[in-house]
């Protein structure tokens, strides 16, 4: 699976970055001419996993959550979205549908969000170091990533 | 952003635009608020003119839930649109009865 485009950005672990988060990364996309579903899905799921990162991985200061995008010639979207905040010590219990330690009127569907709205869902952990969520989607059939 | 308006013992809340975790604790106070003083029978939550969501709109829904059933009222989530059918489905929330 070759890369035919890739994209870096970083910012503050605010909550109104969320917003410019997933719009950038749907906006980096576009080349591969999703559907609306599709851009939905993917907006969606990375709302989930940038929510985490800035409710979660820096409960008690500001941290900054990184995100890196590819696509492919195989026509997939992959994205990693990471912290190096507390990290996850459970990660199993962490993708439980409804599991939350959150106070906020979370609704613990994170994960079953992502999982739902994107074809897969890697996650890797170390306590005191950070998480990595890595989502993948296929956008386009067409041989070199582009319709 | 919301629209909240009271009829006939209803407050209607009409919800705009996007709802993620940034934008949710506002809807929800004033929503709250509006209850709180006006103790309606029924809270509805209008959704037909939500662009977009994540999660924090089911629980928007689910702690409305709470909310109104602690004063006594009854909750309606009506007009969901077909692109966030979706996220509703996976949520479970149908199960509540709530959604119209």
């Amino acid at each position: 699976m070759k890369t035919v485009n890739s994209m870096k950005l970083s910012f503050i672990s605010k909550s109104v970055n969320e917003s410019f988060a997933r719009s950038a990364v749907a906006s980096f996309l576009l080349p591969l001419d999703p559907t609306v579903a599709q851009i939905a899905d993917v907006k969606t799921a990375v709302s989930e996993a940038v929510t985490n990162a800035i409710v979660h991985a820096y409960p008690d200061a500001f941290g900054t959550v990184y995100i890196e995008a590819r696509l492919t010639d195989t026509g997939r979207a992959i994205i990693k979205i990471r912290d190096r905040g507390i990290g996850i010590p459970d990660i199993a219990k962490a993708m439980e549908p409804l599991y939350t330690t959150s106070t906020d009127e979370r609704a613990g569907l994170g994960f079953a969000v992502m999982q739902s709205f994107t074809d897969k869902v890697k996650v890797r952990s170390t306590v005191g170091k950070g998480t990595t969520v890595t989502l993948e989607k296929l956008i386009s059939r067409s041989e070199d990533g582009q319709k | 952003m919301v629209d909240l308006t009271y009829q006939d013992g209803a407050v209607t809340a009409k919800l705009y635009g996007e709802i993620d975790h940034h934008i949710a604790p506002s809807l929800r106070g004033e929503i709250d608020a509006c209850c709180e003083s006006r103790r309606p029978a029924r809270l509805i939550l209008d959704y037909g003119a939500v662009s977009f969501m994540d999660s924090s709109g089911i629980g928007l829904v689910m702690g409305r839930y709470r909310m109104i059933t602690l004063l006594g009222g009854r909750l309606e989530v009506v007009n969901i649109p077909p692109s966030l059918k979706k996220i509703f489905t996976l949520s479970g929330l149908e199960g509540l009865g709530v959604i119209k």
